[in-house]
């Protein structure tokens, strides 16, 4: 899919600190080679979809472009994000991106800790203001004035906030930042929320998933950082390119589901077969991610392919979306544990019941008045 | 289902009836509003409820009234009588558009971002609370509409017999009769 994307006000980095510093320059500094930077580079391009004319102009903006720094927030979250990241499948990718990242601030995987961590964010909120990039794990819980997160001695949402104020754009990283994931399932006692509702003004860049596949985080950030704007986004907040369709649109087992052929239960003859999950509560159809095309740990495999269905992990509320086992679920809005097809079958039954009742009463009544009264033309003359 | 995926195509054919049904059904409604503008007063009577009239209202409950054998006439009436009208403005028309815009916002899904659907119809979606949910309410409309045929069958077969004038008739040749 080619990507058209929206630009975003880019600003220059303000103040007397020149910026001056490439991306080249820092990557060859890490010691990654230029062989290695140009294999990145066409790697990227691909992955991105963009074809193989786009490589040299990826080089030539890394080689140009002043470096974007990237915070890395931590608010309420389980670090799976971080777990995905760091294992993206491309060890060149995986390097080069977190060459880009480590220099700043992530309090799980940098060097400096306490208040020498700390003052990073003071530093590049300072000397790149309007002009970095915040990427968020977690949300931030606002119950009890935040106290459920503490985040350097105070309340991650404030920290969020005031980090999030001067920054170019804002990634939230997994089902937690993009909708509140399990810590939010009802009744979601911190109040938990997602980073979208607590942060206005500023472009967010949803990456949902439980956690999110490595190397459409690797792209998004990639994105980022060589075309300097946002990718494109959905009504929801999510990159097109990762997530315009969904899981069952290019799952490998879709010709058994058109085909009619399910796996029923765990182990029969359709399990075996590799049938169709559908009937097991897969949840492909109603699920908008890339584990169907991208697959997990570098292709290797994924839920369906593996014989479990979907869970919809990167689907808003999905703990609270009914069992993982079922395709008709419990509409929660009318506050009862019911799904539709309970309440239709006791809808249909009750009325169906009450209709041969009403019949035989009307009947009665009619038989009563035709012998009564003779004709029963009469009765309007009563 | 045995035998080679290829082979088969049932659930195939069974979504492509589903959605031929699915288009001639709205094509039929836009048709149907399409002659609630140019057509009689009755045409445009499953889309007005006429709420502040009191004089209608009453007769809502006369009919609530004539169904509950509470009363020994029937009132006659040569479009919908209040109370069916009612019914058909909430049991039908309402329930129509609804399951028309899920529908489509499901089928937006498959023809993916960018097609009509999706552009007139996709806002659904996160409208409703994501795409589980809508397939859900999806159903529960198919439902509602299962239940509301079964009352609408048998008050139209029991309006016809025991109101004294002609309803099911009226359907095909579009004159009401008064049978006294
Ligand atoms: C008026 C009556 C209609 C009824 C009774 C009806 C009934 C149903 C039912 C029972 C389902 C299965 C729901 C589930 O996934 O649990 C369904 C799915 C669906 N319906 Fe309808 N529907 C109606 C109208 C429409 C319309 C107007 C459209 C528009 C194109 C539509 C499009 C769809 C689509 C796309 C699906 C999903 C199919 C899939 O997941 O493979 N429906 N419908
Ligand atoms: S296994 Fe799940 S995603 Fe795959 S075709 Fe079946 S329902 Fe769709
Ligand atoms: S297959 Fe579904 S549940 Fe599994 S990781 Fe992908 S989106 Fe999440």
């Amino acid at each position: 899919m080619l990507c058209v994307a929206v630009p975003y006000v880019a600003t220059k980095p303000t103040g007397d600190i020149p910026v001056t510093e490439t991306f080249y320059e820092v990557l060859r500094r890490q010691g990654i080679t230029r062989r290695s930077f140009l294999k990145f580079c066409s790697l990227t391009a691909t992955s991105l979809g963009l074809g193989s004319a786009a490589a040299p102009r990826i080089a030539h903006a890394l080689e140009t472009k002043a470096r974007t720094p990237v915070i890395w927030l931590h608010g309420l979250e389980c670090t799976c994000c971080s777990e995905s990241f760091i294992r993206s499948a491309h060890p060149l990718t995986k390097d080069v991106v977190l060459s880009m990242l480590s220099l700043d601030y992530d309090d799980t995987l940098m060097a400096a800790a306490g208040h020498q961590a700390e003052a990073i964010i003071e530093e590049v909120k300072k000397k790149y203001k309007g002009n970095y990039i915040v990427a968020v794990e977690g949300n931030p819980p606002l119950n009890e004035d935040g106290m459920f997160c503490i985040h350097g001695g105070r309340p991650f949402v404030e920290v969020l906030k005031e980090t999030c104020a001067d920054a170019k754009a804002i990634i939230s990283w997994g089902a937690c930042a993009s909708y509140g994931c399990v810590q939010a399932a009802k009744p979601n006692p911190t109040r938990a929320t997602p980073v979208h509702k607590v942060i206005t003004g500023k472009p967010i860049i949803n990456v949902p998933g439980c956690p999110p596949i490595a190397e459409v985080m690797t792209g998004v950030v990639t994105y980022m950082l060589t075309f300097d704007r946002i990718p494109e986004l959905d009504r929801q907040g999510r990159p097109k390119m990762f997530y315009g369709q969904r899981i069952h649109d290019k799952c490998y087992r879709r010709g058994h589901f058109d085909a009619g052929q399910f796996a029923e239960a765990w182990d029969d003859e359709g399990s075996r077969k590799g049938h169709c999950l559908y009937k097991m509560g897969c949840k492909g159809p109603t699920t908008y991610n890339a584990c169907s095309s991208m697959r997990w740990n570098g292709g290797v495999s994924w839920p369906v392919q593996s014989g479990h269905g979907c869970i919809g992990c990167s689907e808003e509320g999905f703990w609270d979306k009914g069992s993982f086992y079922d395709r008709v679920t419990d509409i929660k809005q009318f506050g009862v544990e019911a799904n539709a097809d309970t309440i239709g079958k006791a809808a249909a039954g009750t009325v169906g019941a009450a209709i041969a009742a009403h019949a035989a009463v009307s009947a009665l009544a009619r038989a009563r008045n035709s012998t009564s009264h003779g004709q029963p033309e009469k009765e309007g003359e009563k | 289902m045995p035998g080679e995926a290829s082979d088969n195509f049932l659930m195939g054919y069974i979504r492509f009836a589903h959605f031929a049904a699915a288009y001639i059904f709205a094509v039929g409604l836009l048709g149907r509003v399409y002659w609630a503008f140019v057509g009689n007063h009755h045409a445009k009577q499953i889309f007005r409820l006429p709420i502040t009239n009191p004089q209608w209202w009453s007769e809502v409950f006369f009919e609530l009234r004539w169904y509950l054998f509470l009363e020994k006439t029937p009132k006659k009436y040569v479009g919908h009588n209040p109370m069916a009208q009612l019914m058909m403005f909430f049991f039908f028309t309402i329930l129509a558009v609804g399951m028309l815009f899920t529908g489509f916002a499901l089928y937006s899904e498959g023809a993916g971002l960018g097609s009509w659907q999706d552009t007139l119809f996709g806002w659904v979606i996160p409208a409703l609370g994501g795409s589980m949910q809508v397939h859900n309410l999806h159903r529960l409309g198919m439902w509602i509409m299962m239940t509301f045929v079964l009352v609408h069958v048998y008050a139209a077969i029991r309006e016809d017999i025991m109101s004294r004038q002609s309803l099911i008739s009226t359907m095909i040749s579009g004159w009401r009769m008064f049978k006294d």
